[in-house]
């Protein structure tokens, strides 16, 4: 069953044009890789999916809604949860707090409710987004800096922290752009148990990463993109002796 | 009339332009708002006042004069106000602008008393050239003209020099010019003598027209050139002169049309309707949002 | 009781009693403005405006309608927060520096529009009736004190306050956890000038005289040198920067003309050696909730969490 569903999508910057009718399908309860050479539209495609951009063309559908062009609170809230490839932490608040605000669209109190934060009708609600946020740190082992600023945690702990935000949120499709960007091999490793371990909590999951290693290892469906067209998709044994992949890879010069 | 009231408004423009074009330099390389502009303004015009009525100078010297010491006063406000600050957030630059600005006009109401001061009478010949219906002053003139030739030397000097392409890489982005082997902190001083430069001849030739100089003339010049700026789009040269020039003419529009008790609310009205149609202001650069 | 409130006022050097109120006024503007620019990021350079518009309707609504000053000021409070969520809604949209010359640009003209106003009684001002009160003014200020403080800490530690504060570090990853930020940053906005608005009314009827020009771009530069003296988005901050900046040109005042002179150099001079204000870094909400033992200290809690899952 589909979760997420791309028909003929295409945007334009300018006279750029950045994806081209691209369509594909994110199957409920999968992992499915996007991979493409640099510039090939991987992040733009997920910037579209979470409303960052609006699509030229075509319709973008999250559990047969209608998303496309739909403001990105909206969509985060009808359940898609996101980590960024360039990080983007709440730099100057603490780990718990990241966690906690990224478990937002749960809670209902506003204005009102922080006014009578002292009762127990808000205390209820508060206690219930803090077991969201402890339950989705412990997911990946960073309850112990709970109390620190998320902009001094090393590098591999942020990126497990924006997926702990994204968690916190409990989506039901969880995006992740480059995720093992920057960490070393046994931080890999351990990002791939905790991945198949989210997939297995019922989260699907649709990522982009460079490391075809770890796409490889990781995905039920791989979708490649080059030069804002998808030029192949399938599971990992097709896409790996695939031609044009492999020229995609090689012209563009870039790494795999 | 009209054309009268366009020539009143073009000086008057010219003016906030010349103002205008220091924040937005400034803003250009160190994204700070140099509150403490419209004092060098304030300064300048003080400046040219004593050696005009003390020294007994001619008019054009005086300007240079004023230029010189707004000059030094830019520096030095830079090297102890804002240097310090550099890696702080922008709003500790900003208060510390403030407090300089608290400080200048103080300071001058202590040296020079409360009370306006007017250039003397014969500092420079007043005669009305009619031209058609209009009868421009050739004080007028003159302001315009000094203005335009500043705003082409400051072209000149950004476009054409060396140390103009510096400025721009700087202000195109900071860490990179530094890399590149930029002397980054004599760009900074450097943009602060320009603009600061140009902040004292327009508070002389403000001087000379309104007659009127006095410690709090900063303030709302200093407001109304920094709306002039961002309404050009700040960090844009052409930009800030466009925005001077239109905030000129228009607040003169809206004087001669009898709004004249709204005066200081015509700039500001114009700005905020301009920001809401294009929020980079006129010139202004649109910013992509980078994900 | 009244009257005992009033004989206690009394025996206060009414010189004194003037600081402390203009203290306590201060306070209330400083957290409203921290709210905005301190916990939201977004820069107001017309928090003075604010204040102007509470200070007017709450002075009309005690010569027209003789409300008790109580009603009279919530009822200011949410017209200046009405105000300030019409102006918000079109230009919180915009970013930065923008929105800073935004906000001062309809600062100058609500100035000028009341300088003009035959109901703000043009630039001849206002002569504000004494108000209706069960308690004396200077005490009522320090009671509105201390209930915008406990406020302030509850909006400070809310799913409102953190939203608030997850615009103020990125405003895309807080719209990509499902925040609304748009509909948050008036709501910030909205709140801050409600906060100004209740210290724009007090201070119109403690002082008993009011003008449109005394809330222009200065005051509100004042407000903004409250905040960030004391240190953005800290609650203490915003008590100790406004008792700071209320108190010292009033010890400056021995120096004479030399005061704004000195005020000035302070400014410069603080931001120099405490660029994140004398309480940045200093967390007083935590620094109580541990000596007390409501709050853990670090890092020894949730090692069990994550043993038990990974």
């Amino acid at each position: 069953m589909a979760i997420l569903e791309l028909n003929n999508v295409s945007i334009r910057f300018g006279g750029l044009i950045a994806l081209n009718n691209v369509s594909l399908t994110v199957t409920q309860g999968s992992i499915h890789a996007l991979i493409g050479p640099n510039g090939a539209g991987k992040s733009t495609l997920f910037n579209l999916i979470t409303g960052i951009y609006r699509p030229s063309a075509g319709t973008i559908s999250f559990k047969d809604m209608p998303i496309g062009g739909a403001p990105p609170f909206r969509i985060a809230t009808a359940g898609i949860g996101r980590t960024f490839q360039n990080i983007r932490l709440f730099g100057d608040l603490t780990v718990l707090d990241n966690v906690l605000i990224g478990a937002h669209s749960r809670g209902k109190q506003n204005l009102t409710g922080a006014l009578l934060g002292f009762t127990t009708r808000v205390r209820a609600e508060e206690g219930l987004l803090l077991d969201l946020a402890r339950q989705s740190l412990a997911t990946v082992g960073l309850s112990y800096r709970s109390f620190e600023l998320a902009g001094n945690l090393p590098y591999g702990e942020q990126r497990r922290l924006e997926i702990a935000r994204a968690l916190s949120l409990q989506p039901d499709l969880l995006l992740l752009d480059e995720p093992a960007a920057g960490m070393n091999p046994q931080e890999k490793a351990e990002l791939l148990t905790m991945v198949k371990r989210i997939r297995s909590s019922g989260i699907t999951v649709f990522l982009v990463e460079h490391d075809m290693k770890f796409v490889m290892n990781i995905s039920d469906l791989i979708t490649v993109l080059d030069y804002g067209e998808k030029i192949a998709e399938g599971v990992p044994e097709q896409i790996r002796n695939n031609p044009s992949v492999i020229k995609a890879y090689l012209g563009g010069g870039s790494q795999c | 009339m009209l054309l009268q009231q366009l020539i009143n408004g073009i000086a008057l423009g010219s003016v906030y332009a010349l103002i205008a074009l220091g924040y937005t330099m400034v803003y250009g390389i160190v994204t700070l708002i140099n509150f403490a502009h419209g004092e060098i303004f304030m300064v300048g015009a003080f400046a040219g006042l004593y050696a005009t009525s003390v020294l007994h100078l001619n008019i054009f010297i005086a300007l240079v004069i004023a230029m010189i010491v707004c000059i030094l006063l830019g520096v030095a406000i830079e090297q102890i106000a804002y240097r310090p600050l550099r890696k702080s957030t922008r709003l500790s630059a900003l208060i510390s602008a403030i407090g300089v600005s608290i400080f200048l006009s103080t300071l001058a109401q202590m040296l020079f008393g409360s009370n306006a001061k007017g250039y003397p009478e014969d500092c420079f010949p007043v005669s009305q050239i009619h031209l058609g219906s209009a009868d421009i002053s050739t004080l007028q003139v003159l302001i315009i003209a000094i203005s335009a030739l500043l705003m082409v030397s400051l072209h000149f000097i950004v476009h054409r020099t060396r140390m103009g392409r510096a400025m721009r890489a700087t202000s195109e982005d900071y860490h990179t010019a530094a890399l590149m082997g930029v002397d980054v902190n004599r760009i900074i001083s450097v943009t602060f003598a320009l603009g600061s430069a140009l902040a004292a001849a327009g508070g002389v030739l403000v001087g000379v027209l309104f007659n009127a100089v006095s410690f709090n003339m900063g303030l709302m010049a200093g407001l109304k050139a920094f709306a002039a700026a961002v309404l050009g789009g700040i960090g844009s040269l052409p930009g800030a002169m466009l925005g001077g020039l239109l905030l000129g003419v228009t607040e003169v529009a809206g004087v001669a049309a009898g709004f004249s008790s709204y005066r200081d609310a015509i700039a500001f009205a114009i700005l905020v309707l301009v920001l809401l149609v294009k929020p980079t202001g006129l010139l202004g650069r649109k910013i992509q949002k980078k994900v | 009781m009244t009257e005992l409130l009033q004989h206690l006022i009394d025996h206060i050097d009414p010189y004194y009693l003037q600081i402390l109120v203009n203290s306590g006024i201060g306070i209330i503007l400083a957290l409203g403005l921290n709210i905005v620019t301190g916990l939201t990021g977004q820069l107001s350079l017309g928090h003075g405006a604010f204040m102007s518009i509470g200070a007017f309707s709450s002075a009309l609504i005690t010569s027209k309608l003789g409300l008790p000053i109580t009603l009279n000021l919530v009822v200011s409070g949410c017209i200046t927060a009405i105000a300030a969520a019409v102006i918000g809604m079109p230009i919180l949209r915009l970013s930065g520096d923008y929105l800073a010359i935004c906000t001062l640009g309809f600062a100058e003209i609500i100035k000028v529009i009341f300088l003009n106003l035959d109901i703000t009684n043009r630039a001849l001002g206002l002569t504000v009736a004494p108000p209706e009160s069960f308690v004396p003014l200077p005490i009522l200020v320090w009671f509105v004190v201390v209930f915008a403080v406990v406020c302030t800490t509850l909006i400070h530690n809310s799913r409102f306050g953190r939203a608030l504060s997850a615009i103020r570090c990125d405003e895309i990853a807080a719209e990509a956890m499902g925040i609304q930020v748009t509909r948050y940053k008036v709501q910030s906005f909205a709140l801050g000038a409600f906060y100004a608005g209740v210290g724009g009314g007090l201070y119109a009827h403690f002082m008993g005289y009011i003008n449109p020009s005394d809330f222009g771009f200065l005051k509100s530069i004042d407000i903004l040198s409250m905040v960030v003296l004391g240190g953005m988005g800290s609650i203490s901050g915003s008590i100790v920067g406004a008792t700071v900046l209320s108190v010292a040109p009033e010890f400056l005042r021995f120096m004479a003309s030399y005061r704004m002179l000195v005020y000035g150099g302070l400014l410069v001079v603080i931001m120099i050696f405490r660029p994140n204000g004398l309480m940045g870094n200093v967390r007083v909400t935590e620094l109580f909730l541990r000596a007390i033992g409501r709050k853990p200290h670090l890092n020894t809690i949730d090692r069990e969490a994550d043993r038990g899952d990974s």
